[in-house]
């Protein structure tokens, strides 16, 4: 957009929609364009103290460890549990999103549900068959599938009832990682389904597939095979390193934009078949209702949306001045095309920077710079991804899925499955953040 | 073709990472027979339904053996932590939120079977004879008024059974199917 860097050309930070959103420009070059702005002041212009060397610059450090965790100081950046005392019922661990960035979830924080807990899986004793209507029933192993040749892509994997708590007649005061925890992303690393289906010749009369896992229910569902042939995975890495055995070591299925529960983890069975197995799953759990009382079944799809993560629920806004609002934002059907973001509640909006490289179904990261006058403001994202899918606005997403009739009293509860509308932060004069419907 | 031409389609290849022409063939052939004790998704048409039968009658006296302390006295659930009922629930034109339980939301009542079999009781899953397990899905649609405490449930009649919910789903992408 012929935007220089050089100095002393800072593109202007001119005002894209109301309560002090800036044109998305002015991230380019940001320190050198934000630090000679008119009106953009340092932090509280109170004098900087001299500098000393502290008490860690003056003693020999710690070992290094064969595997390393985060700063003590980063203690607090964990998952939130739903069954703190390990009680013999289901667990889930929500992503803290209030407290990263970027759009790689580590694997330590990423999201996991077990159903009946997780197997102790011995990766030498582990297999994988394909059979039914195939040609040739087979059997993989860990050590065989790694020797096919992988691809790795980055996907996110969300759960269908992610977000459930927003079903709520009154907005639950709970921060990102409560409310939208239980999606996460990450880079994904294994065999295309598509090859060993082929290599165990299937039925072209097959259209479904039972994927089974190897936990204390077998947990199952059934997955069209449409979409092994479009781009799922048996993957057998997470982020570089073999799964984590939250998220189905040593494989899991992995059907990119797809409901988290199909992406079968602990895989250990892949069934051709002519039709769907109706298995528990998909017919009670992650199946909904809709108002007038019909109900959705094999949705599949986890639609367009996206969450401001930077400032929201838990962050204190010191002081005015410039603020990034970002945040995630991610499509089961592709990439995301856009993001607009709004401070004034949704009176107005101005287009986000998107962090690149955009990949089809993962997170991408989006920017908006933002000054902050100290005023009461409501801030709150809105995506739409290459498919021409919109994020759709509380109104019109309550009026077709309708909300509970009484408020939804805690964020571990799941009213109904697939929320995908936008969430509003209100900010007040103090800085202090609420969550709220606009 | 000409040689650099030639070059570039090989270049190509390679460069496309996993589009190798034919596959690795690592996979290991399997007999149906050796696979057969995993084999285990009953569909709703019956197919994969073991031999076997049993009663409502026969299905509450287990009941009250492996299945009470969690589900409550005749399914009506209520025992801490979250075990879900197996009875009850309002119509489905009550609210989005209602809780789903058999009679009103499952479509078929070969998953009632699939389920209990596959992971039931959830503190010692697969140590239900089938013959028990048709006892206690018999029990549970006697529970649910579905059919009567003396009804046999085997591989032929449980496909029939009626669900009163079945022909209210629908599909949001059938063109994903």
């Amino acid at each position: 957009m012929g935007i220089s860097r050089r100095r002393g050309r800072a593109p202007s930070l001119e005002p894209v929609a109301g309560n002090g959103l800036i044109n998305r420009r002015a991230l380019l070059g940001q320190g050198i364009a934000l630090a000679g702005a008119a009106g953009i002041t340092g932090a509280t212009g109170a004098a900087a103290e001299p500098l000393k060397d502290e008490s860690w610059s003056l003693a020999f450090g710690e070992v290094t460890p064969a595997l390393q965790t985060p700063s003590r100081f980063e203690k607090d950046v964990t998952r939130a549990l739903s069954n703190p005392k390990g009680e013999m019922r289901n667990s889930h661990a929500r992503t803290p999103h209030q407290l990263l960035n970027g759009t790689i979830t580590p694997n330590a924080l990423h999201f996991s549900i077990n159903h009946c807990g997780t197997p102790d899986i011995d990766p030498a004793k582990h297999k994988l068959v394909i059979h039914g209507m195939v040609k040739q029933p087979l059997e993989f192993t860990l050590e065989t599938l790694s020797r096919y040749p992988l691809v790795t892509r980055p996907h996110f994997v969300e759960c269908a009832g992610n977000s459930a708590p927003m079903f709520s007649s009154v907005p639950l005061q709970a921060p990102a990682g409560m409310l939208h925890g239980l999606v996460s992303n990450a880079e994904w690393t294994g065999v295309p389904l598509s090859v060993l289906l082929d290599e165990a010749g299937i039925d072209p009369a097959a259209k479904w597939l039972v994927a089974e896992g190897a936990d204390a229910q077998f947990l199952d569902r059934s997955v069209p095979v449409k979409k092994a042939y479009d781009d799922a995975l048996v993957a057998i890495y997470q982020n570089g390193e073999r799964l984590m055995p939250g998220n189905g070591y040593p494989m899991r299925l992995l059907l990119p934009g797809y409901q988290g529960n199909m992406n079968v983890k602990f895989l250990r069975r892949l069934k051709a078949i002519d039709q769907p197995a109706y298995s528990y799953f998909e017919t009670r759990n992650y199946s909904q209702i809709l108002p007038g009382g019909k109900t959705w079944r094999f949705h599949f799809l986890m639609e367009v949306k996206s969450f401001i993560t930077q400032p929201s629920l838990g962050h204190l806004l010191k002081e005015p001045g410039f603020y990034a609002i970002s945040g995630v934002a991610y499509s089961g059907n592709g990439r995301i095309a856009k993001v607009l973001v709004s401070a004034d509640g949704g009176k107005s909006w101005g287009e986000a920077a998107l962090q690149g490289p955009v990949a089809p179904k993962a997170f991408t990261r989006f920017v908006m710079p933002w000054r902050w006058d100290g005023q009461p403001a409501t801030i709150l994202s809105r995506a739409w991804d290459e498919t021409g899918a919109a994020q759709p606005l509380r109104a019109e997403f309550v009026a077709a899925r309708g909300q509970t009739k009484a408020p939804v009293a805690t964020p571990l509860a799941f009213p109904n499955q697939h929320y995908n509308s936008v969430t509003a932060w209100g900010i007040d004069s103090k800085g202090e953040i609420k969550h709220v419907y606009a | 073709m000409s040689t650099r031409k030639s070059l570039v389609a090989v270049l190509l290849v390679l460069g496309a990472g996993a589009a190798l022409a034919e596959s690795p063939k690592l996979g290991r052939p399997i007999s149906e027979a050796d696979i057969a004790q995993w084999d285990i998704a009953i569909l709703p048409n019956g197919s994969n339904l073991p031999p076997g039968q049993g009663t409502a009658v026969e299905g509450a006296k287990i009941y009250a053996e492996k299945c009470i302390m969690c589900h409550g006295d005749q399914g009506k659930g209520g025992v801490a932590p979250f075990y879900p009922a197996l009875v009850g629930g309002q119509p489905l034109t009550n609210g989005i939120e209602t809780s789903k339980t058999i009679a009103n939301y499952y479509a078929y009542a070969t998953t009632i079977f699939d389920y209990t079999r596959r992971g039931m009781p959830y503190n010692a899953p697969r140590t239900l004879t089938d013959n028990e397990v048709y006892a206690l899905t018999a029990y549970i649609l006697s529970l649910n008024k579905l059919i009567g405490e003396n009804d046999v449930m085997d591989a032929k009649t449980l496909p029939q059974v009626k669900m009163p919910n079945r022909d209210n789903f629908i599909l949001p992408y059938p063109d994903r199917i």
